[in-house]
């Protein structure tokens, strides 16, 4: 492998790792900012542990993806120099506003969050979580515009003297319709990956541990649960504007969704199909007419371009070279991506349905063995349907990495060898291999203990003295 | 002023307020085995910083992104230039990170000693390698006609920059000291201010060798002048130091102090930045042709004019806020204000549950 193809895997594996974080750390910290608001709203105790429960989940993945997005940020510049050359006046702008604008509000006030318990007015303390919240959502909007502007290249122009694009139009950027789509596609994702935590775990000491606290986690499983079914709904509304969107600027990734090598009118979408994908003959697949046509169209009878049409297209227009992605992975993911989403939306459904009417499952039903298994697999679903979704948008657009304009082939960084990327590969692979263990440690930990006392301290003897009411 | 040079600054004011906040917390972190005696006393120094390091090190990711954007080819040339060290700045700061967080959620003491290990770590590593970096930035490096280094790791770790590291190393544990005494109450206030002393003069002599090379290889007069009022700051921090308080007569004026070793850093800082402008990255082969300039490495001043506004408005709001969060923990902390683990771990009953 030379070192481009590694500074691709390392790319990857880092992104897709980071990318585990992200989305549960945006959508839970909403949703315990809503716990915190109705503890205050109805001074219910029961919102409080609530609160302090899943924070402290929160927390422990906040960590993560802290520390891994450095990684993100920096390996731009190390990996990818040509790229940055090429992309820095349009792209760094957007990444330069996400680090003043988001990152220093989420940091600074979860650290006011974290140690401001006793320190800070009841109602600054609340602001202070939902600060943190609509500073997550900030910084993903911020990135989503600059990957977004990867994909489908606005408000710019070519400057053929220095090599690179330069901005002509920030507004164009910011407004970009991939960029005006892709954000709240990837919210509501975060939002169903935070609400199928939030879900499953509640479920779990439901069954498990019958009795104890069973009012706060059946209001866990139906406000994670609603969380869950609602975001599925926005996501699948966003996702086919998403795909009518990504038919028009990138065809080529439609067509590889679907592994159609040759146009069709109307186009079918095949849910499974047993066979190389390579445009010979499938051995079995099992279509639905007309839905490729009306994800890609909205209509039933829709012309859908094809790979080969599309590869002489691009030949004419870019020079000889292969334009198409890696068809068996684009058309996997894409399948995986809404599979797994959908799955997850029909586990919370039972999860609501298990308790409906102040019911509760029975432990000792066999029925309730299989929703336990769910319930592990429901916070799992979210996490992988994030991945392919990613995986699919970055590997469709290949083989650009500023689709259009300049090839991922060309980007690397020069000064970089292949020993140096085998180097930051393994130690990354290593580390976030090591870390990854003590952080589900700690998470499986942590959701099994259950809801936290909190009753107030006993009173100290003076206020000079009193302890902190939380401390690393 | 050109946009290019104003943004030049920026980059030097992100810099100075990385090295200066999140320089202290690399000090605490470094001494965490040298003044932690005993649990309690390592999680009072934690703690001095628990609600702050997060912040301080998103100067950085500022720094980094306000290059990327305002400088693209001096972001591109040096993160790929300077792979290995970046790497493993980067390893230590993922560890620190995580240990901050984590250490405390388990009652075991090996998981804690682990963890203690990866902060010590996690701060000196980057202490080093980031004076190594800049002293390498200024000296300049072997550049091609295209902007990329063609030199190895070990081009980069030449004396002179291995003194830049040993600078930024004593600088940023003084600081540390000096941090902790201003924090903290009780005995391990004056074992850090004792030990502020010691380290003071190392970092005041490897300040001095440093910069006095720095200067001879080339010198400005903003650079000069910049130098020797670090200089002037470090030895009235050292001064501060061991004069006593007057509200508590064991202890020293430890305001002074920092006040002295924060600005010793940022003026250090602004001193090497003053001594490279207008370069950015000079290039040891071909220096006139194959150097990055302010001019050469910028971006559009459309570009420019964006970030400009959106600097304008938001750096003040962050400096508000985040100088909020140093009042709403201005609290000195002691051992007495450690609260018990036992209340903030899940219980031991529930964990016996689980298992069933």
């Amino acid at each position: 492998m030379d070192a481009t193809e590694l500074a691709r895997w390392q790319f990857g594996i880092t992104t897709v790792y980071h990318f585990l974080f992200v989305p549960i750390t945006i959508g839970l910290s909403f949703l315990v900012a809503g716990f915190q608001t109705a503890w205050m709203r109805t001074g219910h105790e029961k919102w409080l542990k609530l609160t302090k429960f899943y924070g402290k989940l929160l927390l422990i993945n906040f960590a993560m993806g802290v520390v891994t997005g450095i990684v993100q940020e920096f390996q731009f510049g190390m990996n990818w120099s040509v790229y940055s050359r090429f992309v820095g006046d349009v792209f760094g702008a957007p990444l330069a506003m996400e680090a003043l604008l988001a990152f220093f509000l989420e940091s600074t006030f979860l650290g006011l969050w974290i140690f401001g318990w006793d320190r800070l007015p009841k109602r600054i303390h609340l602001a202070c979580i939902w600060i943190v919240a609509v500073g997550t959502v900030l910084s993903a909007a911020f990135i989503l515009v600059a990957n977004s502007w990867m994909q489908h290249p606005v408000g710019y122009r070519f400057n053929p003297e220095k090599g690179r694009a330069e901005l002509t139009d920030f507004m164009a950027v910011l407004t970009n319709k991939v960029a005006l789509i892709t954000i709240p596609h990837t919210i509501a994702g975060a939002f169903l990956t935070a609400g199928a935590l939030v879900a499953a775990v509640a479920m779990w000491h439901l069954v498990r541990r019958p009795g104890k606290d069973t009012d706060a986690f059946r209001a866990a499983v139906r406000l994670g649960s609603w969380t869950t079914l609602v975001s599925m709904g926005a996501l699948l509304v966003t996702g086919d504007i998403q795909g009518k969107i990504m038919t028009e600027v990138q065809p080529m990734k439609m067509a590889a969704a679907e592994a159609l090598y040759g146009t069709e009118q109307p186009a079918p979408f095949s849910l499974f199909t047993i066979g190389t994908l390579d445009g010979s003959r499938p051995v079995w697949s099992l279509d639905v007419p007309g839905v490729l046509s009306f994800l890609a169209t909205g209509s039933l009878d829709g012309r859908v371009e094809g790979i080969n049409d599309l590869q002489a297209q691009y030949v004419e227009r870019f020079g000889p070279g292969v334009y198409t992605p890696n068809i068996p992975i684009t058309y996997w993911t894409f399948r995986l991506m809404i599979g797994a989403g959908v799955l997850a939306a029909l586990l919370a459904l039972w999860a609501l349905w298990s308790i409906r009417k102040g019911r509760s499952p029975a432990p000792e039903r066999r029925g309730t063995r299989f929703l336990m298994w769910g319930m592990i697999a429901l916070p799992l679903l979210p996490l992988a349907a994030n991945s392919f979704g990613w995986i699919f948008t970055e590997m469709g657009r290949q083989p650009w990495i500023v689709f259009s304009r300049l090839k991922t082939a060309v980007a690397a960084s020069p000064a970089v060898s292949s020993g140096d990327v085998i180097t930051s590969l393994t130690v990354y692979t290593l580390l976030y291999g090591a870390l990854a263990v003590v952080e589900v440690g700690l998470l499986l930990h942590y959701a099994r203990a259950g809801l936290p006392d909190v009753s107030p301290p006993p009173p100290a003897e003076s206020d000079e003295d009193r302890p902190l009411a939380f401390a690393y | 002023m050109e946009l290019s040079t104003l943004w030049f600054l920026l980059i030097a004011l992100l810099f100075i307020g990385y090295f200066v906040l999140e320089g202290f917390d690399f000090g605490v972190g470094m001494l965490l085995p040298v003044l932690g005696r005993g649990e309690r006393e390592r999680r009072v120094m934690i703690n001095t910083i628990g609600p702050v390091w997060d912040g301080n090190e998103v100067w950085l990711i500022t720094a980094g992104g306000a290059m990327f954007a305002a400088f693209p080819e001096w972001y591109a040339s040096l993160f790929s230039g300077f792979y290995l060290p970046l790497l493993l700045i980067l390893l230590a700061l993922i560890l620190r990170g995580v240990a901050f967080e984590y250490r405390g959620k388990r009652p075991d003491p090996t998981w804690k000693r682990r963890w203690d290990w990866c902060i010590v770590f996690g701060s000196a590593v980057p202490a080093v390698l980031w004076g190594v970096a800049f002293a390498n930035i200024v000296r300049g490096v072997p550049l091609n006609a295209d902007h990329d280094h063609i030199g190895g790791f070990f081009t980069l770790l030449n004396p002179y920059a291995l003194l830049g590291g040993l600078t930024t190393l004593a600088l940023f544990l003084t600081h540390g000291a000096v941090f902790i005494a201003l924090k903290t109450a009780g005995d391990i206030r004056h074992r850090a201010n004792r030990l502020a002393e010691r380290l003071g003069i190392a970092a005041v002599v490897a300040a001095a060798l440093f910069l006095g090379l720095t200067l001879a290889r080339r010198a400005t007069t903003a650079a000069l002048i910049l130098a020797v009022l670090a200089a002037l700051c470090l030895v009235g921090a050292l001064i501060a130091n061991r004069l006593p308080s007057r509200t508590d007569p064991q202890g020293r004026r430890e305001g002074w102090a920092f006040t002295g070793t924060a600005a010793a850093i940022a003026l250090a800082v602004a001193s090497l930045f003053a001594d490279l402008y207008p370069f950015v990255l000079p290039s040891t082969v071909d220096p006139t042709t194959n150097s990055l300039t302010v001019a050469n490495a910028s971006s559009t001043p459309y570009t420019l004019k964006i970030m400009t506004w959106v600097a304008l408005v938001f750096t003040p709001l962050v400096l508000l806020y985040q100088g909020w969060t140093y009042w709403v923990f201005r609290r000195r902390i002691g051992t007495q204000h450690i609260p018990d683990e036992a209340a903030q771990l899940p219980s031991p009953a529930a964990e016996r549950g689980a298992a069933g």
